[in-house]
């Protein structure tokens, strides 16, 4: 809320001397309006609200809510009487005398500015405001700088700060820091030589845009990003938990690379991965999408309930989104409301109510999986839609394609009414059953409307034979198809032919053995649409390829969201107190009020996928800026990536943050391609890292931002970097995940089969974001240089700097084979150590070495020359080579790639 | 100087990550002197806006360090350590439907028989402690030790009560016990990690590296798992045809051209950089040196039953000793295989049990003897058990008699012992029913273990936060009470 006063600020340009006095002295006679965020709300954080907040409310006062707070407390008294302090309690403990008494307890009091705050604000009326990140953006003022300083707007708002501060602005960093700076940044990688060559010799006025341009457009830009966002999305290749069995789940990855790449408008990529499955006729890559929230963790250890696992995931489904596209902390939600934000408990189970209908059930097999099949049954699959779309329309042969790859919708054991003499294989009504002669099932209000089969999903050893009959309305209802029920190879769909189709109706399911022993497992029925063309004569030979198809083996599966359908869909309970065994009120799918504001209508995840990047919503464009700023920066306008709630920080430059914001989900059109270069063409990007004593002294963390961070490469970017400046890194994208070599014996599992199986050729220096990530084994190497573990939802990598990553970097035979690597290469350099010292580093940094460096290097050539002539047999124990110049060369590349300046962003 | 005045001197040293570099910048030769308390405290701390550390500890610790002995399994008390005759009368008759109502079993179904002990028990030592015939040495100490009898979770799968036990919360992404203390209290060797893993058994425990990660910690506080073959710790040896002179001229090159860039561009994290490099060379040297137990006289390897150059038990209570002698804070030992569901012989009460307990009887009362020999007992705390129990009825998986006698996980009941680090001796706390199915006095649950391992450690489980995703998390998350009674 602005000041009244503002306008004495930004007013008229000439204010006459009285005018000016005239405005002090009314200014200081009519108090200020004081402004809550701004003043009010910072004393209430630090002071009052760990005791006094959403949860915890000593005495009956709570500070989040205005209505709690002007309630009568526990002892009788009012703590906030608006419009007068001199009634409120809270005003006369926080002056009380008696330290007993006086708020806040055991601390030091309040100061007599904070005081007199506190007391003006509830004498203009106490009234409250939304906290800044729950407001939306106002559309900033740009502010007006003039040092010649500036290359575009983010400079001036930038600059306006570093002024204010008492600092000034570094120059632009040296061409070779520079180069090197925004090729790691934009696409992870170093630049090669001739890149640098490139850049370098390019005098024009264009050169660094260009620059800019081209590394936006290479395919490394996607691979670079990508691993931010799989952090975000927790992607791994195995499920977690005690077996951590392998999961196949890399074309998501691969999705996210190409959404990059192709700078897919942060709004639908928004979209498609949160619910590309609802969106009309979904093509198979937004189905794709939605293996985002598939990435959760799956229990499949003998004697788990399905459902407490089911249920773990659909909470980190909703804590993830909110931390993802909000920065919002919903996971205290689920036992109690918020203790700081204003979120009610109830609403998280609103928010639960979204995700609680998708059909995975926490199972070893992973279903619904989305298929690719061996060679010639996509071949298959090709000609049956093509038949379909001859004889209906391309959109119906989609429908049967996704039919025939993912085997929804399907009605399975938690969807049946009744069921008699049947056992559920686990103790869990969700897992597949057992069924007898005599056995039946009962399904209510089936829709048949177009149905025309129903596929039973069975699987049956040699020795029993048995038969199914589907009776409508009772036990003893008539017959509307059945089937014999043969001996299967695993599960397998085995159509019945349906005779009449009422519209909405009781299905009854009834198994009858031949013999008195019969039994066969059953997992559920699916619902098969009429094919189209019925009086084509080819008619029952497609039908027959379909079946067959939708049992054919396949060669590749990606876990997919599948929502169930209306009639089957589950109802959401608040959990009391966060246990799920105790339900409380039904909740219904919605946002919190403090977000969604006016009432709004919220059916499905689609639609909260389009709220999140809808105009109404204050926050994703401002969390989903900060989050790339900080990447480049590593840090945020909002340190608190994670946390744009009360307890998050306040940002650095709020007005930046909001004009970013307001540009990217404006006129950018979401497009991060844009947002990205607007940040890099800036001055304040492309400053020098040196740091001054003047800076260093008054703004030791460069919260400012008058010179450019120095932030310590990725545990991905470290190795990549490495096998590329050895000319060993591959350029091979997509594809299953690769396991490139690692000491032996860091996998030790129980109960699996998984092995780490060393990649062949290419594969072992693919880029990092292809290795292969065991979530209770990582690879050990990204662990200890604080890659994330990829468990939950990580926003912020912490950078530590400790002896292991040394140990790493100097001995990890990765690390070494590089070297080696190099030392081959500059071998061949004509001339003596000088030259083959400065070619190394040239290589390794893109830019020659100072004398100081050279001499260092030439020193350390000398002695270890010295030291292998001696021990020849060491030597070529080192490097397998009988010429003692390599081992001395692989020392002096360890040495390199070991420098701080090599992991290291200047 | 005692540890509550290490701890106090340390923080004074240490409250800001800026003083630190002051002293670095000084001079190179400095850092040796600052890193006085090893690596942990050199790094991040201060870094953040956690106020937790700067506060510790919170009160006088009786604890200097701890050794977690935790049997990956969980072991069957009712053959152990909770004697019950009455369970024995019941032996092979119906479980009666009271005691089912309302539960929830990993594999028990329908109505299983109840099982009686299936080795013998005596009692040992003056407090007259029942141990089982299963743990012959054991019986020697078990004045030494205080087992903690009514034991109880909430997690009846292998890896959640890991988790919950190792981390206080059954889902993975919080840090173990071993990263807060580590980030609490720091090592008191620069040369060693604070925080060290050493697993036997043949297998990880289910819960994986989860069970000893830092979770919002930073990294630098997981634990380091040690190597049973190979390097013992990831990547600490050169490669082959690098002497360690070769790797000093190495470490002066680059150390030099790192001094050459400090000077260039002003970043302290470079001078914090080296600091790192010259604790890589010593680890280099230490962490071989600690982790090689033929340095040590062969009357002690035969107290522990070790047998060098092979993973076992043995062999790693015998280092779990050295490390804790050289300062290492938290010492954590899996041992895998404790999971008698009796499918087969190896998990069977009457076999497998027996080769189990015979893995690890010698060498735990070894620990205990041995630390107590050296005057380490006293502020060393040490922990046995497993993350569950195990029931007293019979296994019946699928409705079905099983081939060997086993029993399903428990949540309600299971016996733990600790020993030294201010715990009282010659004591047992806790009871269990007739029939050892729930605790009927002073119940202990797991978050009280974690609230009473912190306190030994002078830290109060309430107060020790960290603030991550707008929250201050805790170990023992909103509950836990230190378990008075205990303590010496």
């Amino acid at each position: 809320m602005a000041r009244q006063f503002d306008f004495t600020i930004t007013g008229p340009k000439k204010i006459s001397f009285f005018a000016g006095i005239l405005l002090i002295l009314l200014s200081s006679c009519q108090e200020e309006k004081i402004d809550f965020n701004a003043q009010v709300r910072p004393i209430l954080n630090k002071n009052c609200i760990s005791c006094h907040g959403g949860v915890k409310q000593s005495g009956g006062f709570g500070l989040i809510f205005r209505e709690n707070a002007l309630r009568e407390t526990k002892n009788g008294k009012i703590g906030i009487v608006p419009g007068h302090p001199e009634k409120s309690e809270m005003i006369a403990r926080i002056k009380h005398d008696d330290p007993e008494m006086r708020m806040p307890l055991e601390k030091e009091p309040l100061s007599q500015e904070e005081i007199d705050v506190l007391t003006q604000w509830i004498k203009q009326g106490a009234e409250w405001q939304d906290h800044w990140a729950y407001l939306k953006p106002p559309e900033p003022q740009i502010p007006h700088t003039t040092s010649g300083w500036a290359k575009n707007e983010i400079d001036h708002f930038i600059l306006n700060k570093i002024k204010e501060n008492n600092l000034s602005p570094s120059e632009e960093a040296g061409r070779y820091d520079l180069v090197r700076r925004v090729y790691l940044d934009l696409t992870g990688l170093p630049p090669s030589q001739e890149q640098i060559a490139a850049f370098v010799n390019d005098h024009s006025e264009q050169a660094y845009e260009n620059l800019v341009d081209q590394l936006l457009a290479s395919p490394k830009y996607g691979e670079h990003w990508a691993s931010m966002w799989l952090d975000l999305a927790r992607f791994a290749d195995s499920k977690g938990y005690e077996a951590d069995r392998a999961r196949e789940i890399w074309k998501f990855r691969d999705w996210v690379i190409k959404a990059f790449n192709d700078d897919m408008p942060f709004d639908q990529f928004t979209i498609e991965q949160l619910a590309g499955d609802l969106l009309p006729d979904p093509s198979i890559n937004q189905l794709i999408a939605t293996a985002f929230h598939r990435n959760t963790l799956n229990n499949d250890e003998g004697g788990t309930d399905n459902e407490e696992y089911r249920i773990a995931s659909v909470i980190d489904r909703v804590n993830t989104t909110w931390e993802v596209w909000q920065s919002t902390t919903m996971s205290c939600v689920q036992c109690h409301s918020h203790p700081y934000d204003p979120i009610l408990m109830k609403e998280y189970y609103s928010s639960f109510a979204f995700f609680n209908n998708t059909s995975d059930w926490d199972v070893p097999g992973e279903q619904p999986l989305l298929k690719e099949l061996e060679e010639d049954d996509e071949t298959r699959l090709e000609e049956i839609k093509k038949w379909i779309a001859n004889r209906s329309t391309v959109t119906e042969s989609g429908k049967w394609e996704k039919f025939l790859r993912v085997g929804e919708p399907k009605l399975r054991p938690e969807d049946f009414e009744e069921v008699g003499n049947v056992v559920h294989y686990n103790r869990s009504n969700q897992d597949f059953m057992q069924v007898f002669n005599g056995s039946y099932i009962k399904i209510k209000g089936v829709s048949l409307q177009d149905v025309d089969r129903i596929y039973i999903n069975y699987r049956q050893s040699e020795k029993y034979k048995g038969s199914l009959y589907i009776r409508v309305d009772s036990l003893t209802g008539p017959v509307i198809g059945k089937t014999t029920l043969p001996k299967t190879n695993g599960f397998v769909n085995r159509p019945v032919k349906i005779t009449s189709k009422p519209a909405i109706t009781d299905l009854y399911f009834q198994f009858i053995g031949l013999s008195g022993d019969y039994a066969g497992l059953i997992d559920g029925f699916l619902l098969g649409k009429k094919l189209p063309g019925d009086n084509d004569t080819e008619y029952q030979r497609v039908y027959k390829e379909i079946d067959e198809v939708l049992n054919a083996p396949f060669r590749h599966s990606t876990p997919i969201m599948v929502e169930k359908p209306k009639t089957h869909s589950r109802k959401t309970h608040v959990f009391v107190r966060g246990n799920w065994l105790v339900k409380g009120d039904e909740a219904f799918p919605g946002v919190p009020e403090v977000f969604s504001g006016e009432k709004q209508a919220f059916d499905n995840r689609l639609d909260l996928a389009k709220w999140l990047v809808s105009e109404e919503n204050p926050l994703t464009g401002r969390v989903i800026v900060n989050r790339f700023w900080a990447k480049l920066f590593g840090k945020g306008l909002v340190t608190t990536v994670e946390d744009f709630g009360t307890l998050g920080d306040y940002p650095s430059h709020p007005e930046l943050l909001d004009w970013l914001a307001l540009r990217f989900s404006g006129e950018w059109d979401w497009q991060v391609k844009k947002l990205l270069k607007t940040i890099v063409m800036s001055a304040t990007y492309r400053q020098s890292v040196k740091v001054t004593a003047i800076a260093m002294e008054r703004d030791p963390d460069n919260k400012w931002l008058s010179r450019s961070p120095r932030v310590r490469l990725s545990a991905e970017q470290i190795r990549d970097q490495a096998l590329a400046v050895s000319g060993l890194l591959s350029d091979k994208m997509y594809g299953p995940s690769v396991m490139p070599p690692q000491p032996d014996g860091v996998w030790t599992v129980v109960y699996s089969n998984a092995r780490w199986n060393t990649s062949d050729g290419e594969d072992a220096y693919r880029r990092g974001l292809y290795t292969y990530t065991r979530r209770s084994s990582p690879y050990p190497s990204f662990i200890t240089f604080d890659a994330a573990g990829r468990e939950f939802c990580l926003s912020r990598r912490i950078n530590t700097n400790t002896p292991l990553q040394a140990l790493v970097t100097l001995n990890d035979p990765v690390y070494f084979e590089t070297a080696l690597n190099l030392a081959r290469q500059i071998m061949l350099v004509k001339g003596g150590k000088k030259e083959k010292a400065e070619v190394a580093y040239n290589k390794v940094m893109g830019k020659m070495p100072g004398p100081e460096k050279t001499n260092i290097l030439m020193k350390l050539l000398e002695e270890t020359e010295a030291y292998y002539r001696e021990n020849e047999q060491e030597a070529y124990e080192l490097t397998k080579s009988d010429n003692p110049e390599l081992a001395t060369l692989t020392v002096m590349a360890n040495a390199l790639m070991n420098m701080d300046e090599f992991i290291v962003k200047n | 100087m005692d540890l509550y005045n290490e701890a106090r001197k340390r923080k004074l040293e240490f409250t800001t990550r800026r003083h630190f570099l002051k002293r670095c910048g000084t001079g190179l030769g400095g850092i040796a002197l600052a890193s006085l308390l090893g690596p942990q405290h050199l790094l991040g701390r201060g870094m953040g806006d956690n106020a937790g550390p700067d506060t510790l500890p919170h009160f006088y610790p009786k604890a200097k360090r701890v050794i977690y002995l935790h049997m990956a399994g969980a072991p069957s008390q009712l053959e152990m350590f909770d004697y019950k005759p009455k369970l024995e009368e019941l032996h092979d008759l119906d479980c009666p439907e009271s005691l089912l109502e309302g539960k929830r079993f990993a594999f028990i179904q329908g109505i299983p028989k109840m099982l009686g002990p299936q080795h013998s028990f005596e009692r040992y030592g003056e407090s007259g402690t029942y141990v089982s015939e299963l743990l012959p040495h054991f019986s020697n100490i078990v004045d030494e030790v205080a087992l903690l009898k009514a034991m109880h979770t909430d997690e009846f799968n292998h890896a959640p009560a890991q988790l919950f036990l190792q981390t206080g919360s059954p889902r993975v992404g919080r840090p173990s016990i071993g990263a807060w203390v580590t980030y609490g209290l720091g090592s008191e060797n620069e040369n060693l990690p604070g925080y060290m893993v050493l697993v036997s058994g043949g297998k990880s425990p289910s819960a994986g590296k989860n069970a000893w990660g830092s979770g919002f910690l930073p990294s630098e506080y997981q634990g380091v798992q040690c190597r049973n073959s190979g390097d013992p710790i990831l990547y600490v040896s050169n490669p082959d045809g690098m002497s360690r002179d070769i790797r000093r001229k190495s470490l002066d090159a680059i150390n030099a051209i790192n001094k050459e860039q400090y000077k260039e561009f002003g970043d302290q994290e470079i001078l914090s950089r080296i600091a790192q490099y010259e604790m890589a060379f010593k680890m280099q040297l230490s962490v071989p040196e600690v982790m090689d137990i033929t340095k040590e006289p062969t009357y002690i390897q035969a107290l522990y039953g070790a047998n060098p150059g092979q993973a076992s038990f043995a062999n790693n209570c015998l280092l779990a000793r050295r490390l804790v002698e050289q300062g290492v804070r938290f010492v954590q030992l899996y041992h895998w295989g404790w999971d008698m569901h009796g499918d087969s012989k190896a998990t069977s009460l009457n076999e497998g049990l027996k080769t189990k307990c015979l893995e690890i009887d010698k060498p735990m009362t070894a620990l205990v003897q041995d630390l107590k020999l050296r005057g380490l007992l006293d502020d060393t705390l040490v922990i046995w058990g497993g993350e569950f129990g195990r029931t007293p009825m019979r296994e019946n998986r699928g409705g079905r008699i099983m081939p060997f006698y086993g029993r399903d996980h428990h949540t309600e009941a299971f016996t733990i012992w600790m020993a030294g680090g201010g715990i009282k001796s010659g004591f047992s706390y806790g009871e269990t029913d007739d029939i050892g199915y729930y605790g009927i006095k002073d119940r202990v649950h797991v978050h009280d273990l974690q609230a009473t391992i912190l306190h030994q450690l002078g830290l109060d489980h309430e107060k020790f936060t960290y603030h991550f995703q707008g929250r201050d998390f805790r170990l023992t998350d909103v509950h836990g009470h230190v378990v008075k009674d205990i303590l010496a």
